[in-house]
């Protein structure tokens, strides 16, 4: 069985451990560096982008973070984590990790008021996939060797590029597991 | 698509989770508690330890603090409307304010209904001192709830208290068998599917905050330790010698909670917290707690 980490440093953490269980695979929520080691997966969840990037500082989890992506074992990221993970954000001068060769526009939807579900068609994933859009980001640039995923109203919501995968919604809000089954199936073939 | 559901709204409280949700009153303020690592703020006219000392009628904040804190920061902004006050919540939506705080800070506009929240797209966070509260909130449409604790006194028994009450009267649900529920609701004074739904989840169907008489770091720890979401800190951070700083423990006891060795040195020179008040010494007029039903 593989084992997905899931970044726990704040936001919607528990959902995306139900959702790895369900799908078959362990979690392990990672609160400290060290535990990175012990993963073959990792899922950076949705929440506020700005706290989880202060408390990555904080504890020194930066320069871990980003020899996880480099080691080739997939990471995805959610909402915050897809600000988190881009090589690019519109209106900052610095990146994150900056692992995926995606350029990403924070709360490019607008504020609560304007966050919505949708359904989605999603290449390699499946139809109809009931997506939660919160206070969402959009990818507005990829890089030549990033596959498409899905769109929504043209802006690009989800993609992957190699090992990482990235969208810009809540799959973890969701009882459809399709995404997180994909990603673990990535962590499967990454092992082999 | 569809704005406002209920996914929609209860996830963006989820998206809060282990986080801290700070209030503040100018647009300076906000700037600290996002540096400081907030999830959120709260932007008031003042925070309720002043809104204590005033005394008087407290109702929303001018729309300018609002609007000047949304110009300020990128995470979240929350505003406060008065319970009942049906425009001054459309108000506040109408605004893009992120969440609205149906809160007894403010004095009540309704001293019998609550606001139907699930008619906004906006979604609402409600104060609660048990479960049969907690359940008619979140049956009237509440996406997040918080413990309304004693706002303003430094003191963090009643939070404690609200805390323990609602969690221990989830775990009864939980473990009652179905045909005992109905008598439970009645007793509860709580909608019958909502304890169902309870009993299903084996927890609340929202995220539950502590909020109410959080005055230091380990304030913050005790209530995660107690089963809180998280955390609202009102009058404890720019009421302190040091905000950023006290901010930031916080922020840090939040996320690590049960790590006392790091909440020790953070504690470390905080500076006087905020002085605090006996709840005993508390005129019942002034206990916010009990405006609500």
């Amino acid at each position: 069985m593989v084992k997905v980490g899931v970044l726990g440093l704040q936001g919607a953490v528990r959902e995306h451990v139900r959702s790895i269980e369900e799908s078959g695979a362990e979690a392990v929520v990672i609160k400290t560096k060290d535990q990175l080691e012990e993963v073959d997966g990792l899922i950076m969840p949705g929440g506020e982008s700005t706290t989880m990037r202060r408390l990555i500082d904080k504890y020194d989890f930066m320069d871990s973070l980003k020899e996880f992506a480099q080691s080739g074992k997939p990471m995805f990221g959610t909402c915050a984590g897809l600000i988190l993970m881009a090589k690019e954000l519109v209106d900052y001068d610095q990146p994150h990790i900056g692992a995926m060769d995606v350029k990403v526009e924070r709360n490019s939807f607008g504020r609560q008021r304007e966050s919505f579900e949708a359904e989605l068609d999603i290449a390699g994933v499946g139809e109809n996939y009931p997506a939660v859009f919160i206070r969402a980001p959009h990818i507005v640039a990829a890089g030549e060797n990033v596959e498409i995923l899905a769109k929504h109203d043209n802006r690009i919501v989800f993609a992957r590029e190699g090992q990482f995968l990235g969208c810009s919604f809540h799959p973890e809000l969701t009882e459809d597991h399709r995404i997180t089954q994909y990603f673990i199936n990535m962590v499967k073939e990454a092992k082999k | 698509m569809k704005t406002g559901t209920d996914r929609v709204k209860r996830g963006m409280a989820e998206m809060q989770k282990g986080g801290v949700i700070m209030d503040v009153v100018n647009a300076e303020q906000a700037k600290i508690a996002e540096e400081a690592g907030a999830v959120a703020v709260m932007a008031l006219e003042r925070v309720p330890s002043d809104i204590r000392a005033a005394g008087g009628v407290a109702r929303m904040a001018d729309p300018r603090i609002m609007e000047e804190v949304m110009n300020a920061v990128s995470i979240p902004v929350m505003a406060k409307a008065r319970i009942g006050h049906i425009v001054e919540a459309r108000i506040l939506e109408a605004m893009g304010v992120d969440y609205i705080d149906e809160s007894e800070v403010l004095t009540p506009a309704d001293e019998e209904y609550h606001l139907y929240k699930s008619d906004f797209t906006v979604p609402f966070v409600c104060g609660c001192r048990d479960l049969g509260e907690a359940a008619r909130r979140i049956g009237e449409g509440a996406s997040m709830l918080r413990t309304k604790g004693e706002p303003g006194t430094g003191n963090i028994v009643e939070a404690v208290r609200h805390m323990r009450q609602v969690n221990a009267q989830v775990r009864k649900v939980v473990g009652m068998n179905v045909d005992e529920l109905m008598t439970e609701a009645k007793l509860l004074g709580a909608p019958f599917e909502l304890l169902l739904q309870i009993k299903e989840l084996g927890r609340l169907p929202v995220v539950n905050f502590a909020a109410g008489g959080v005055a230091t770091p380990a304030d913050a720890a005790l209530m995660m330790e107690l089963g809180a979401d998280g955390v609202f800190v009102g009058s404890g951070i720019f009421k302190s010698d040091n905000p950023a700083k006290f901010a930031r423990a916080i922020v840090e006891a939040t996320t690590h909670y049960q790590d006392y060795k790091l909440i020790a040195e953070l504690s470390k020179e905080l500076g006087t917290p905020m002085k605090g008040i006996e709840i005993s010494s508390l005129a019942p007029e002034a206990r916010m707690q009990d405006r609500g039903w």
